[in-house]
């Protein structure tokens, strides 16, 4: 009981410690701001957007920006403004749910076989190398055409694709861990697997497992613009940045507004979150810099 | 070394297997096969479906036919596209080509550039070059491939009028019939390429330069730049290979995007195409291509660390 009541007192005292650490940097600030300033968009847009966002109205199509449509008007006659406020909501929720889910799977594999080792984790591995030699364009695009949009699809297939880098990470972190004494002593002492997972291996790869989280939630967000771009992610009319930049690209000539707008949603957010996990890795001591794209 | 080349060459062999045998199975649990495609509307009919699938062999097991596709594969054979008559390799050869020519000429600009960029703001760390190069970076590096490219065709060919923002050249031309509409695409991926192996090479010149034996070197007496050429820089540089390799092979993927942006005929545009239309065979030619390509590139990497390192070099000769 005791001990229990010292350590979340320990966590507390930690996660505010962190979180000053991530403030106190300036990328944390703009980051964590530009994050949560998306987050409440994406909350309350629908009602602060001026206009319906599928409301189309041909007298306006292709319009400048004025005092009634401060963005102007799409190609069908629909506000920019309202379209652009409510561009991330699909892309936040969709990503938002995926992330954790392939952290988890991800997390928990890796380190399950990051402690058993041998042969089952050779042949695992040589699984893992095979998924990310693949483009990750090819790998989900054959999954969405074959099982359709949508969010029912999206998320599992981001959730699973995501979750396959996340082993490879979460292995190599068990395996500087594995080695440590603390790890000895709990194995002499009998402790099942579980036990050793949760008790010792798990928080200590915690730190490695959230910053991961962090980087893969914009790779995430990169990879379901790109698709929304392509055609294969949100269906129309819904508004969303990807799909709005590919629909305006070819007014762009004499409507430029219709492609910086979205632009502008979708660089801040992927910005925002990417200085939040990066002011979260200094935090929390873990050197980011050598990290390769996937 | 050399049983550690073996062992290296074998698993990437591994790799490539595994991803072949991936694919297959793939493309098998889909639903309906090349018949139910190919013959559309007219599907309802059994008599005909049986007939297609008669002619097309595709009532035979599927590891008969796994062990096929792979004999084909091995010798270049990549079979017939899902319309029955035309041949994968002829359409597959000059996308192939054109996306080969795109990623030789960013890799042209953008590793040459990565490389000055990194050492320059690795040694003048928080300083101006430094500030402005890292900040470039962290946007080409966050900033989805086709809002840059978007953003690029907008200023340079909409706005200024510079360069062709979009490519009408067809697959089959020559390389030279590419330039200048090849310009802007190159600037877009050699931009991001360059942001990721300048943040790694400025990380690794920092650590180097911080390091004991160049201490000292500095407290010995040797003039700076000598320093930095003789013995920091060969050490500096030499993670950048496997970065390099990794940035490679993201190129395969983040090519496709950048391809359908620029209208651009390679290899990426063609899988987008293939897998809308459902033409599996071609899909699942690309995907081993790709994968295969991704094999190679680590594999030179490690191999090319390997023996500009002595150290690791000789680790593995002890063992």
């Amino acid at each position: 009981m005791t001990v229990s009541s010292t350590s979340r007192q320990q966590e507390q005292g930690r996660f505010i410690t962190v979180m000053k650490d991530i403030l106190v940097r300036p990328s944390g600030r703009i980051g964590l701001t530009l994050v949560l300033f998306h987050i409440l968009l994406a909350l309350l847009s629908p009602s602060i957007a001026p206009y319906d966002f599928k409301m189309q109205n041909s007298s306006l199509m292709l319009s400048p920006p004025s005092s009634e449509h401060w963005l102007g008007a799409d190609h069908l006659g629909r506000d920019i403004l309202s379209r652009t406020l409510m561009g991330g909501r699909e892309a936040l929720l969709v990503t938002g749910i995926a992330t954790p889910l392939a952290v988890i799977w991800g997390g928990f594999i890796g380190i399950l076989f990051g402690l058993v080792g041998g042969r089952v984790d050779e042949v695992l591995m040589r699984i893992v190398d095979a998924f990310l030699s693949l483009p990750w364009i090819l790998k989900m695009l054959v999954l969405i055409v074959t099982f359709g949009t949508g969010i029912g699809v999206l998320i599992p297939t981001l959730t699973f694709f995501y979750g396959i880098p996340v082993i490879r990470v979460a292995r190599a972190a068990t395996h500087d861990i594995i080695a440590r004494d603390f790890v000895w002593a709990a194995k002499a002492r009998g402790h099942s697997r579980i036990s050793i997972i949760w008790r010792e291996l798990l928080p200590n790869v915690l730190d490695t497992l959230m910053v991961e989280g962090a980087m893969r939630w914009s790779w995430m967000l990169l990879a379901f613009s790109s698709l929304s771009f392509l055609g294969f992610g949100v269906s129309p009319p819904t508004p969303d940045w990807g799909l709005m930049i590919s629909d305006a690209r070819g007014f762009m000539s004499f409507a430029p507004w219709g492609v910086i707008a979205p632009v502008i949603g979708l660089s801040s957010l992927i910005i925002g979150i990417n200085l939040s996990a990066d002011a979260l890795a200094k935090a929390l001591g873990i050197d980011r810099a050598q990290k390769a794209p996937m | 070394m050399l049983f550690m080349l073996i062992r290296r060459v074998l698993l990437g062999g591994v790799t490539v297997c595994i991803v072949s045998l991936i694919i297959f199975a793939g493309v098998e649990m889909l639903p309906g096969d090349a018949c139910t495609q190919f013959l559309g509307e007219y599907q309802a009919d059994e008599e005909l479906l049986a007939q297609c699938r008669k002619d097309l062999d595709l009532n035979r097991p599927p590891i008969d036919r796994f062990a096929e596709w792979t004999q084909g594969a091995i010798t270049g054979d990549l079979g017939l596209a899902a319309d029955g008559t035309t041949k994968i390799s002829t359409i597959v050869g000059d996308r192939l080509k054109n996306s080969l020519l795109l990623a030789f000429c960013a890799m042209a600009v953008g590793i040459p550039l990565a490389l000055l960029l990194g050492v320059v703001s690795g040694l003048w760390r928080d300083r101006l070059p430094d500030i402005i190069a890292s900040t470039l970076a962290i946007f080409a590096m966050t900033i989805p491939e086709f809002v840059s490219a978007t953003l690029l065709i907008l200023v340079l060919s909409v706005w200024l009028g510079w360069l062709p923002g979009i490519v009408l050249t067809s697959a089959a031309a020559p390389a030279s019939e590419f330039f200048p509409e090849i310009l802007l695409p190159v600037i877009v991926l050699s931009f991001v390429m360059c942001a990721h192996i300048m943040r790694m090479v400025r990380s690794s010149v920092i650590d180097v330069m911080a390091s004991d034996y160049v201490q000292m070197a500095t407290l010995k007496g040797v003039p700076y730049w000598q320093i930095v050429f003789r013995h920091a820089l060969p050490n500096a540089l030499l993670p950048a290979i496997n970065v390099v390799a990794l940035t490679i092979a993201w190129l395969l993927g983040g090519v496709v995007v950048i391809e359908v942006v620029f209208n651009y005929p390679g290899l990426g545009r063609l899988m987008i195409d293939s897998i809308s239309d459902r033409n599996l065979p071609v899909v699942q030619s690309i995907a081993l291509i790709v994968a295969s390509v991704y094999v190679c590139v680590n594999l030179a990497a490690d191999l090319l660390t390997m023996i500009a390192n002595p150290k690791l070099r000789t680790m593995y000769m002890r063992k």
